[in-house]
């Protein structure tokens, strides 16, 4: 099961991790992230994508993640455009048959988006709008699957 | 016959418009000058990509745009 999107609006996780669950009966473990925005100093999060590679990219990684895993179903949804602080961005989530593929599943779809999917962010603060790019502890955790 | 150039992110910001019109066909020295100095300088870094007809260009200097494509110049991302 695949379940990968881009959200123009506002979602809540328990609907797609339900469904994911109920897709993948024989999976003994479903592992989940959710990232939202910060509350702190943060008074809106934008995110911008570029239609004709972001879903296909989000999906090529879906798949790469299902086959190096040996998952039962991901789910994989962004959210774009304009997000309150507290809202979630991200739900990446991995059904297996065992807890260890799950976790590191989850862990590969995450640092995979923060560093390598077609999208870009930013905050808006007290003084303006900051464009936001990864860290090196980011591009330190996408090299870690390079092996 | 024109090519829509399109900056993505933090791009558009420097470019002040989110694109522009620019004369078909349309390779990587025509994509510089027509993008102006401070965009160009951007360009050249090895971290911005360059998409043309919705695939990104293993080598960006190879650009060949022709009548109607839209090539997207694609900063750093941050998703996640």
């Amino acid at each position: 099961m695949r379940d990968v999107r881009l959200m123009e609006t506002g979602f809540s996780p328990a609907p797609p991790l339900a469904a994911l669950a109920r897709a993948c009966p024989d999976a003994g473990g479903i592992a989940s992230y959710v990232g939202r925005v910060r509350s702190a100093g943060v008074l809106a999060l934008e995110l911008q994508h570029y239609a004709p590679l972001t879903l296909p990219g989000m999906e090529a990684l879906a798949e790469e993640a299902a086959a190096r895993f040996g998952l039962e179903g991901v789910t994989l949804w962004h959210r774009v455009g304009r997000i309150r602080p507290a809202a979630p961005i991200v739900l990446a989530a991995a059904a297996a048959r065992h807890r260890r593929e799950a976790l590191e599943a989850v862990a590969f779809l995450m640092d995979h988006l923060k560093c390598a999917a077609w999208l870009w962010k930013r905050e808006r603060r007290a003084d303006g709008w900051h464009w936001i790019e990864p860290r090196e502890e980011d591009h330190a955790a996408l090299a870690r699957w390079k092996v | 016959m024109t090519v829509r150039v399109l900056f993505l992110g933090p791009l558009a910001d420097i470019a002040g418009q989110a694109e522009l019109r620019a004369e078909a066909p349309l390779d990587w020295t025509g994509l510089l000058a027509a993008v102006g100095p401070n965009v160009a300088e951007q360009l050249r870094d090895a971290r911005v990509n360059l998409a043309c007809a919705g695939r990104v260009l293993a080598d960006k200097t190879t650009l060949q745009a022709h009548d109607g494509d839209e090539v997207a110049l694609l900063p750093p991302v941050s998703g996640g």
